[in-house]
């Protein structure tokens, strides 16, 4: 099946948007499709806005998806979810995000108004969007909140032509022992309950 | 799990997702490189992460973290003329620490060949600058080679390895950020591992290699032109330059490196697409191919990201050759402004032939939506040593920056630091800002890796020259910005455990007296230490401590170490807000009714906060003995 898809993907510095993209891209190639991507990680640092990209077809050529021209944005956070929908998300298209919340420091200094879960259904619904929230669940450790992320987009398909075992072949390529277990427990756990 | 070090070893060909950086490893394994040098930085450190993540024991290559990118050229040119191919790669603005070594590489015979992989950053990413390397090949005479893939970087690091041992001369392989970063499938071919060589061919006869006054200097740069003229010779009938024709006699386009992939990207959108000239070798520049190239059309644009480096080579050749085509070069400063993005290039092409591309409807309208820039991590002594020097000083006092983590420091809300230029000008800088100068109290930072990277000399000249400012030394034991790379201070480098270089003996070999040495969580006793040293005479340096916390927690981490509970915040908050307001550790949220609500996420249990709260209503369970000031 042939298949087209730009995916950015963006979060906040230390939430794992590496992994969850070098996930996706490698379980694209296991799929068969044609795939490139980059990060954007310049610094080491964390705390800032980190964005990816995967492109996913034989159309893509550079590694960066144009502004305004993404199929599907995933965020590991809802302030970053707003900010990856403003500014890579094309109309029509579809958002996934965790709904966890990192107050960028404006937010915190009581510059700027705190972000409502409905501030962002109301941009998606101006833009037919679809909007997929993820309720944070209860997790051994908050660095897996990227598999719980995959775990919802294998389950309901969001990139067609990757099944949840191709994204686990990717899982086996990246990490190996405790992690590994702990990564796919979670993530068939949740493919099962979702 | 795939062991990255396995597949660059492999001797089997293979298919693999890597990134621009570690495809080249594999092209410098294949090539027989022996001796590889860097300085970290962006975007060039997951080259270092590729050659460590090879097994010790079956690593074809020696490397090394130098102390700065100066040394690491010397070390890879001395370990060149003795017969072993080397290689070093470093961020854009190391090759200005580089520059005085770079610039005679030219000049000189090197027998075993030898590759210089820049990391240019073109949109300052990560850099101070996003200055245009391309002049260096120029300055020094040396040939340049431009992937734009990751396929690209393996074999054309594989064709400059060649061509550098062929000519006896190094050459440079120019990456731009979205290369090194760029990930995608590598087709590597098979390897026959050879037996390390051990023998010394360094022989003067191969030489000269001693560049002094007119008689020996002019006909080593003549070597060097006839070498480089060579190497145009063969620039023009190179695979690495390839001419995409699609049968257009109107337009042409001439570009190198990212903004190619750009270019394609665009084009898909175009009815009446242009011929494309593709150029992998882009000093010197293949005159026949490009004259050619312009005499088949009407109008040739020159899409080159930053400055306008072949535009000027182009049509001076165009009025060499009395060709009558119209070159479009840069349009106005937007162009030789930040990365050749997709977007950018059609914003270009739109500008440049107006119905080539069709007119896209608006992207989506961008909301602003609060900024985000990096930021200290919960933790982190410099955040601490920040918000207690910020206690001693006048708000008329002047603070220099430096470059490393500490540089956030110059963010909201510390202000520390109002000057920036490169590594190790802080002192420098400093000093000049305190003569002639009686009223405003001068104050520097510096990291501990920069310290040893081109901090030293600034700090002999405040000696030296006797002059008047305090530096404030942030050591946090590591190059934490980078991603953790050993400094000769740590007590280990990539290979093994070292003899520690302690700082602090370093200056007192110096003859540096007045310094005071306090843990950054000690916020009191660094408030008091820095009222003290403003107040005296002199060169003064307090050294503010402590492990970089990330670093530290990925340890404990690793080793299942339980981790400190996070704070908590008792009834006794009166919402003064100073824990966000002056700390500002991102641990601190606030909910909707405006209280303060520590986010267990993020917060390490690090208790370096709990001083900060004039009510006290910072709960810490488990104190670390840092944090007990």
């Amino acid at each position: 099946m042939p298949v087209k898809m730009d995916i950015y993907i963006i979060g906040v510095g230390g939430q794992g948007i590496g992994l969850l993209s070098e996930v996706i891209i490698r379980a694209a190639d296991y799929a068969g499709f044609p795939v490139r991507g980059t990060d954007t990680h310049g610094l080491a640092q964390r705390g800032g806005t980190v964005s990816s990209c995967v492109r996913i077809g034989s159309h893509a050529h550079s590694a960066l998806i144009q502004t305004g021209c993404a199929d599907l944005v995933i965020a590991l956070e809802k302030n970053e979810a707003l900010r990856g929908l403003n500014s890579h998300l094309r109309d029509g298209g579809t958002l996934i995000y965790y709904d966890t919340q990192w107050q960028p420091l404006q937010v915190r200094l009581k510059k700027e108004r705190l972000l409502k879960s409905e501030d962002i259904s109301a941009a998606c619904q101006y833009r037919s969007i679809l909007e997929y929230q993820i309720v944070p669940t209860k997790l051994s450790n908050p660095k897996m909140q990227n598999i719980a992320l995959l775990a919802s987009i294998a389950k309901h398909n969001k990139i067609p032509g990757i099944t949840p075992l191709h994204y686990e072949l990717a899982l086996n390529d990246l990490l190996e022992g405790n992690k590994l277990d702990n990564n796919l427990s979670l993530f068939r756990s949740l493919i099962a309950a979702l | 799990m795939k062991k990255l070090g396995n597949v660059l070893i492999s001797p089997y060909g293979s298919t693999e997702i890597v990134m621009g950086n570690t495809a080249i490893v594999r092209g410098m394994i294949e090539s027989g490189v022996r001796v590889v040098t860097s300085y970290p930085g962006s975007p060039t450190p997951e080259i270092a992460a590729a050659i460590t993540a090879i097994p010790k024991d079956k690593n074809p290559l020696y490397f090394e973290f130098s102390t700065n990118e100066k040394v690491a050229t010397e070390v890879a040119f001395g370990a060149s003329i003795n017969g072993h191919l080397s290689t070093v790669f470093f961020k854009s603005v190391g090759l200005n620490v580089a520059a005085d070594t770079f610039v005679q590489l030219g000049h000189m015979e090197v027998i075993g060949g030898m590759v210089i992989v820049l990391g240019d950053d073109p949109g300052a990413n990560s850099s101070q600058n996003e200055q245009d390397n391309r002049h260096y090949a120029r300055l020094a005479y040396l040939p340049m080679l431009e992937p734009s893939t990751p396929t690209e970087a393996y074999t054309m690091f594989k064709e400059a390895a060649q061509l550098s041992k062929k000519r006896c001369m190094p050459v440079i392989l120019r990456m731009t950020t979205h290369v090194c970063h760029a990930k995608e499938n590598v087709t590597f071919s098979s390897w026959t591992p050879l037996p390390l060589d051990h023998s010394s061919c360094f022989n003067v006869d191969n030489g000269p290699y001693i560049p002094l006054t007119t008689k020996l200097v002019l006909p080593l740069k003549r070597r060097a032109l006839e070498k480089l003229a060579q190497f145009s010779v063969d620039a023009d009938t190179s695979s690495l330059n390839t001419i995409i024709n699609n049968n257009n006699p109107l337009y042409g386009i001439i570009t190198m490196g990212a903004p190619f992939q750009s270019l394609q990207d665009v084009v898909e959108e175009s009815s009446l697409k242009p011929d494309i000239l593709k150029l992998g070798i882009i000093h010197p520049l293949p005159k026949y191919l490009v004259a050619d190239f312009i005499r088949q059309h009407k109008e040739v644009k020159i899409l080159e990201e930053l400055d306008d480096f072949i535009e000027q080579q182009v049509k001076a050749l165009a009025y060499d050759q009395g060709i009558s085509t119209k070159i479009i070069g840069k349009q106005d400063y937007e162009d030789w402004l930040n990365e050749y993005t997709p977007e950018k290039v059609y914003k270009i092409l739109q500008k440049t032939w107006p119905h080539l591309l069709p007119n896209k409807k608006n992207a989506a309208p961008f909301l602003h939506w609060s900024p985000r820039p990096a930021q200290l991590c919960p933790g982190c002594g410099h955040r601490s040593a920040f918000h207690a020097i910020k206690q001693a000083l006048d708000p008329n006092d002047i603070t220099v920056a430096d470059i490393g983590c500490h540089t956030l420091g110059i963010m909201e809300p510390y202000h520390m630091g109002q000057v920036l230029l490169c590594m190790g000008h802080s002192c420098g800088t400093a000093a000049g800002l305190s003569l002639f100068n009686n009223s405003r109290k001068v104050v520097a930072f510096l990291g501990d890796s920069t310290f040893f990277h081109a901090g030293l000399p600034g700090i002999i000249n405040a000696v030296f020259n006797h002059h008047n400012f305090t530096l404030i030394l942030l050591d946090n034991g590591t190059t934490a910005m980078t991603g953790h790379q050993s400094h000769p201070g740590v007590g280990y480098n990539v290979n093994g455990p070292t003899e520690k270089i302690p700082i602090r003996q370093v200056l007192n070999g110096i003859g540096i007296t007045n310094i005071r040495e306090i843990d950054a969580y000690a916020q009191n006793h660094l408030t008091e230490a820095a009222k003290a040293a403003l107040t005296e005479k002199g060169f003064k340096i307090i050294i503010a401590k402590h492990p970089c916390m990330l670093k530290l927690m990925k340890e404990h981490h690793a080793k299942g170490k339980p981790l400190p509970s996070p704070v908590e915040i008792t009834d006794d908050c009166n919402q003064n807000y100073a824990c966000i307001s002056g700390f500002a550790c991102p641990t601190f949220q606030r909910n909707d009714e405006g209280a303060i609500v520590v986010h267990k996420d993020l917060c390490i249990g690090d208790g370096s906060c709990k001083q900060t709260c004039p009510t006290k209503a910072i709960l810490h369970k488990h104190p670390t003995k840092e944090g007990n000031s």
